[in-house]
């Protein structure tokens, strides 16, 4: 068993961190996918994860959004432990109930979209708000109609899922994951299950809300030049660990570790 | 050699009928049962309590591979025998509709199952409970998926109400018996009841398939 | 009376009336795998009488109640000048039935069968019957043994209502015993366990292993 006597029960201070991975470690059987990973990802500050495939970064996201248990370390959000919770002075695994409090702040947009196919765009939109968050329908309405208006569907409001194209699933599915207000947003490969024509409408909206809105933001593509124009820092992930990571000019521009020369030439032949 | 009566047959008419509405009836009150129990007993398999999700299992297991009209002789005399009296129809419904939960468990199981697993990452990311999950998301899914094997099965209770007459449940079969013993003539009663059971179930694929469709309309999945 | 007892005194009956389901199982099964085959493959031809032989035996089965065809065979086609015994008229009628469902699922596999198998077995110039025998039936049999597990399932479940014509089976030793004694949870408790490991300690693992058999001879394990 781990000591988890070095973990503070809350983090404290004048720069507290919107997301800490403290020591984090996950494994799949004998897998060990990521090792003992330490990130930190400050309030309004859009991080981008990129790396070969299988290198653990969708697993950094899952776990964020309790998806994926942990084996080993902690994760903090907004100073308070996520996957932990507070017990006789020590922390403890969270249970469900603790869990559903604790990830409220965090919102997360898919690869393949998951929107529901039951309910129309608006109705996707406002299930959150009205069953989780209590809002009365009306709130809940004006809330989804102003996101949707965002994300250019206000349109295509009372469509099902399967009468909208991919990028348009995908900009209702970002419309419904900041209907919730989260304060930290997770996009895992938003664009590759899209046809190149239409990826376009969906990268705009997250240029708009990271040029428009102080989310704090963690996102995996493999689109480098939308990574470069957007992000704050760029992680550059290889073997579920953090090879390396900086400014997206200073580790584009100038790579110093020899996997990550080799990955950004490996993609931009690719590209 | 064969002689059908005309007069006998319209003389038996009314009470077959009769019996007939007794039949939909069995049929309907045991499916209601069916319906609701074997959403029970799916549910409960998906619990995380390992004990309780395999005795669930089990009695599935249990029940399904076990003859129907023996189940029903079961409940119908094993309540006397500890001091508690059932009548007939109530022992047949608990029986039959017991019967039909076990196989629309199965039903609903696999529709739950066919459910794809983003629909309830997407529902953890909204901080939904299980509960909401479960009524608002995922069970109006399977819902469309399960509705072809829940309509065999209703079409499957209506055939084996016959069954129950086996317990004195005044269902077709039971007058059919009744009407054969008192007039010592069975050609038309038993002909009848095939008859009326054809009329009802031969149609009833068409049906199904048309109210799947109109499900998965209304649910605007196509 | 402890259970023990119970089942010291009519063990016998119960070894009996299984012996005879077992048997009416086993002549059902090869009826309704025989007829199944038939129609299944009437119902695929392209005579239309052969075809409408098939769908009206298929129809008519499936759409009524086995109770009440074996009522019918038992009280009714004496009237036609046909008799059998009791004995024979249960599994007729079990067979019959289920034979008709199994026909189902003959013509599904069937028609699951690649179209590429056909019209390879076509360009080798096979005559359809051997087209039949040595391409197609074998890759539908093992298209549709996991649905057969669970009819034959049935079919056992089916041979309980012969005991209502009086065939001395299970269900009708039990129903016997429940008369003489008055011990209801026993009588048919035993019988219910009784089917139980039937079906799921020898049907069922009989199945699985067929499945798997066919399979590896198929070269798909
Ligand atoms: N449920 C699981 N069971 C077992 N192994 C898993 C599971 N999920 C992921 N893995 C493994 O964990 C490793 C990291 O997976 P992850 O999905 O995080 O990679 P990734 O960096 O997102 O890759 P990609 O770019 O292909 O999406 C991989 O080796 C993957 O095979
Ligand atoms: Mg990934």
């Amino acid at each position: 068993m781990e000591d988890m006597s070095r973990y503070p029960l809350e983090l404290t201070g004048a720069d507290v961190p919107m997301v800490r991975f403290m020591n984090v470690t996950k494994r799949y059987g004998s897998l060990t996918v990521l090792d003992s990973l330490d990130l930190d990802v400050t309030e309004g500050e859009m991080v981008t994860i990129i790396g070969p495939s299988g290198s653990g970064k969708t697993t950094v996201l899952r776990m964020l959004m309790t998806l994926e248990t942990i084996n080993g370390g902690v994760i903090y959000v907004d100073g308070k432990p996520l996957t932990h919770m507070a017990k006789n002075g020590v922390l403890v695994p969270a249970d469900a109930k603790y869990l559903r409090r604790a990830r409220s702040s965090i919102g997360m947009c898919f690869q393949h979209f998951n929107l529901f196919p039951h309910m129309t765009a608006l109705q996707n939109c406002m299930e959150g708000p009205v069953q989780v968050l209590g809002l009365s329908k009306k709130e809940a309405r004006a809330r989804s109609e102003e996101l949707l208006e965002m994300v250019g569907m206000i349109d295509k409001k009372d469509q099902h899922p399967s009468r909208l194209s991919g990028g348009q699933q995908q900009r209702v599915a970002i419309a419904r994951a900041l209907a919730m207000r989260p304060k930290v947003m997770l996009f895992d490969e938003v664009t590759s299950a899209l046809d190149p024509e239409v990826i376009g409408e969906v990268t705009n909206v997250i240029r708009k809300l990271v040029s428009e809105h102080n989310l704090t933001m963690l996102m995996v593509t493999h689109q480098m030049g939308f990574a470069r124009d957007i992000s704050d820092r760029i992680c550059f992930f290889f073997a579920g660990k953090i090879e390396e990571q900086g400014p997206p000019d200073a580790l584009f521009g100038s790579p110093q570790r020899d996997r990550t020369k080799q990955f950004l030439s490996a993609v931009k032949e690719a590209d | 050699m064969l002689d059908w009566r005309w007069d006998f047959t319209f003389e038996i008419m009314p009470r077959m009928l009769w019996a007939t509405l007794n039949t939909l009836m069995a049929a309907g009150i045991g499916y209601a049962i069916a319906i609701v129990l074997g959403l029970v007993l799916a549910l409960a398999q998906r619990t995380p309590y390992r004990p309780l999700t395999f005795v669930v299992r089990e009695a599935v297991e249990f029940i399904r591979s076990t003859p129907l009209v023996l189940q029903i002789f079961f409940v119908f005399y094993v309540g006397p025998q500890y001091g508690v009296t059932l009548s007939p129809w109530v022992a047949g419904m608990i029986a039959i509709g017991l019967h039909y939960a076990a196989y629309l468990s199965e039903v609903y199981r696999g529709g739950i199952e066919s459910v794809p697993k983003g629909q309830w990452e997407a529902c953890t990311a909204l901080n939904m409970s299980t509960a909401q999950t479960y009524f608002r998301i995922i069970i109006p899914q399977a819902l469309p998926l399960s509705v072809a094997g829940m309509g065999n099965y209703l079409v499957g209770i209506f055939k084996d109400t016959p069954m129950l007459s086996v317990i004195g449940v005044a269902e077709l079969m039971h007058a059919a018996n009744a009407i054969g013993g008192q007039h010592y003539r069975y050609l038309e009663p038993y002909t009848i009841v095939g008859v009326v059971f054809l009329l009802i179930s031969l149609p009833s694929a068409g049906l199904i398939r048309a109210f799947e469709a109109w499900v998965r309309r209304k649910l605007g999945m196509s | 009376m402890s259970y023990l007892d119970f089942l010291a005194e009519h063990g016998g009956r119960y070894i009996d009336g299984t012996l005879i389901t077992a048997a009416q199982f086993l002549l059902a099964a090869v009826l309704a795998i025989l007829l199944a085959l038939i129609a299944g493959l009437m119902k695929l031809s392209a005579n239309p009488i052969a075809k409408g032989v098939a769908v009206t035996y298929i129809e008519f089965f499936r759409g009524t109640s086995l109770l009440v065809q074996l009522f019918w065979l038992f009280f009714v086609l004496p009237l036609f000048g046909i008799t059998f015994d009791k004995f024979t008229t249960g599994f007729i009628a079990v067979g019959l039935n289920l034979g008709a469902y199994g026909a189902e699922l003959v013509r599904g596999a069937i028609q699951s069968v690649p179209k590429g198998q056909w019209e390879a077995s076509y360009a080798l110039s096979m005559s359809p019957a051997t087209q039949m025998r040595r391409i197609i039936l074998p890759q539908a049999f093992v298209a549709m043994l996991p649905p057969w597990g669970n009819l034959i399932i049935e079919l056992l479940k089916g041979t309980a209502l012969v005991s209502l014509i009086a065939v001395s089976d299970l269900m009708f030793e039990a129903r016997q015993i429940n008369g003489s004694t008055y011990l209801s949870a026993q009588a048919f408790g035993t019988a219910l366990v009784i089917y139980y490991v039937f079906a799921r300690l020898l049907v069922t693992p009989f199945m699985r292993w067929l499945e798997r058999t066919m399979r590896r001879r198929m070269g798909r394990a």
